[in-house]
């Protein structure tokens, strides 16, 4: 009962703002901090004896990649925020979320990019889950394109939600489709992170680094909504300006 | 049920007629495959290597060139708010839509595949490979399709940002239609296994494009 206790009261975009403004230097702070820890256990990292110094990629590129698919699932948290519940916050966290899931994914591709390389001996592979996070990227160029093409909020927000919940059920089957399609044509020729077995001097730069991006992310999302709040505010102001001038 | 019957005859109806369009797509699949050449050569070992690749492509295309009418007449006419307002549900109304529109749109593209195939210098069994998927794959097309034609004709958009939200969505449909045509073709995997992912496919678009289109309709008309 607290949760929605909790989430009612947030619905007060009055309220939300003066909560994130007490919140948000902290959080920025500590995020600040945890992630110069984690550049600095990466950059102190041992290099791997086959990768070279190239490992070190993988404590930026593995915290984006796991960021752009926990966005994703935000957003449909949202968007069920925004067509069961009407949530008033929920289509703000929706689109403030979309452009930076939209970054991580892509910092997630060029990272990967550039790691494969020197290790694979091409920028691009085919691979099924390059390619499965190209499409992930499309998908929210696609759903931020929805929201710039519609003026009204409310009105891109709720078609935004059918389109992010269709996306949240398909992203699976793409990837799982994708895998058997690579399977297909070339037989594995992805190179496995360790897993389970990654040496305790990797893991934990990676797992300071996965805090700290997730905290980034809240932060972020947090000042874009914020952002977002003010901006309606703004538009509507300017409307009851302009219907004022009308009359 | 039959004022669902009566939507289907209507729809078909008004799609073969003047003005409906809807063999406009078969004529665009029938350009888009006539480029193809064009574009690679005309090595005829090569178009018979590439051909189910390239009629699929032909068909996603022109099935998603035709999804824009799916909504849009009837919203320009006031047809939509009536069929909202109904006693119909919602859901069901949207399944009859589009099973209309894949028989007016999607049917005459299978039924197009075999010329189609000649050009390509496609054998028999690989012309019948393809007309199998792609029997088996377009419901999928149009059902998932139909969610993005509602979403552009409750936001007054279509064309464009229609295909930019329907085409990711339609990626494993392609994968496992092509993969089960070559697999008849050339194997070594058996056409079973990917044949029937696409029916499954087809099937879940079935079920969940409906709900997806009615709850678009419903939030976005106004």
């Amino acid at each position: 009962m607290k949760l929605t206790e909790t989430l009612t009261d947030l619905a007060n975009p009055t309220r939300f703002l003066a909560l994130t403004a007490r919140i948000l230097p902290w959080l920025a702070g500590v995020t600040a901090i945890l992630l110069a820890i984690g550049l600095y256990q990466s950059a102190m990292a041992p290099d791997d004896y086959q990768q070279g110094a190239t490992v070190k990629i993988m404590f930026i590129h593995v915290p984006n990649a796991w960021l752009a698919m926990f966005v994703w699932g935000v957003m449909s948290v949202a968007a069920l925020g925004t067509l069961v519940w009407r949530h008033p916050l929920a289509d703000v966290a929706a689109k403030a979320a979309a452009p930076i899931g939209a970054a991580f994914t892509f910092l997630a591709l060029v990272t990967g990019s550039l790691w494969g390389r020197p290790m694979w001996g091409t920028y691009w592979e085919w691979d099924a889950r390059l390619t499965s996070v190209l499409i992930l990227f499309l998908m929210y160029l696609g759903l931020m394109a929805l929201w710039r093409a519609v003026e009204d909020p409310s009105r891109a927000a709720r078609a935004a939600a059918v389109l992010t919940l269709v996306g949240a059920i398909n992203i699976p089957i793409i990837k799982f489709s994708v895998d058997w399609w690579n399977t297909l044509h070339q037989p594995a020729s992805v190179i496995r992170m360790g897993g389970s077995t990654l040496d305790k001097a990797f893991l934990w730069p990676l797992l300071v680094m996965a805090i700290a991006f997730s905290l980034l992310f809240v932060t972020l999302h947090l000042a874009a909504m914020r952002n977002e709040i003010l901006r309606r505010r703004v538009r509507n102001l300017q409307m009851m300006q302009a219907s004022q001038r009308a009359a | 049920m039959s004022a669902l019957a009566a939507l289907i005859r209507r729809d078909i109806r008004i799609a073969l007629r003047v003005g409906g369009g809807a063999l406009i797509g078969v004529l665009f699949f029938l350009t888009v495959t006539v480029l193809m050449p064009f574009a690679v050569g005309p090595d005829l070992a090569l178009l018979s290597r590439l051909g189910p690749a390239i009629l699929w492509l032909g068909a996603l295309l022109a099935s998603l060139l035709t999804l824009d009418r799916l909504f849009t007449a009837d919203h320009e006419d006031g047809s939509l708010d009536l069929i909202v307002m109904s006693r119909t549900p919602l859901e069901l109304a949207c399944a009859a839509k589009a099973l209309a529109h894949w028989l007016a749109a999607g049917l005459p593209l299978i039924i197009a595949t075999p010329v189609l195939g000649l050009l390509l210098n496609l054998d028999g069994t690989a012309t019948l490979a393809v007309a199998a998927t792609l029997l088996a794959g377009t419901p999928a097309l149009t059902f998932t399709g139909m969610i993005g034609a509602a979403l552009a004709v409750t936001l007054h958009r279509g064309g464009l940002l229609l295909a930019v939200l329907v085409l990711p969505l339609s990626i494993p449909v392609l994968i496992f239609g092509v993969a089960a045509s070559q697999a008849a073709i050339s194997g070594p995997l058996p056409f079973g296994t990917p044949f029937s992912i696409l029916c499954a496919l087809s099937l879940a678009s079935l079920v969940i494009g409906p709900f997806a289109a009615a709850a678009s309709l419903r939030h976005g008309l106004d």
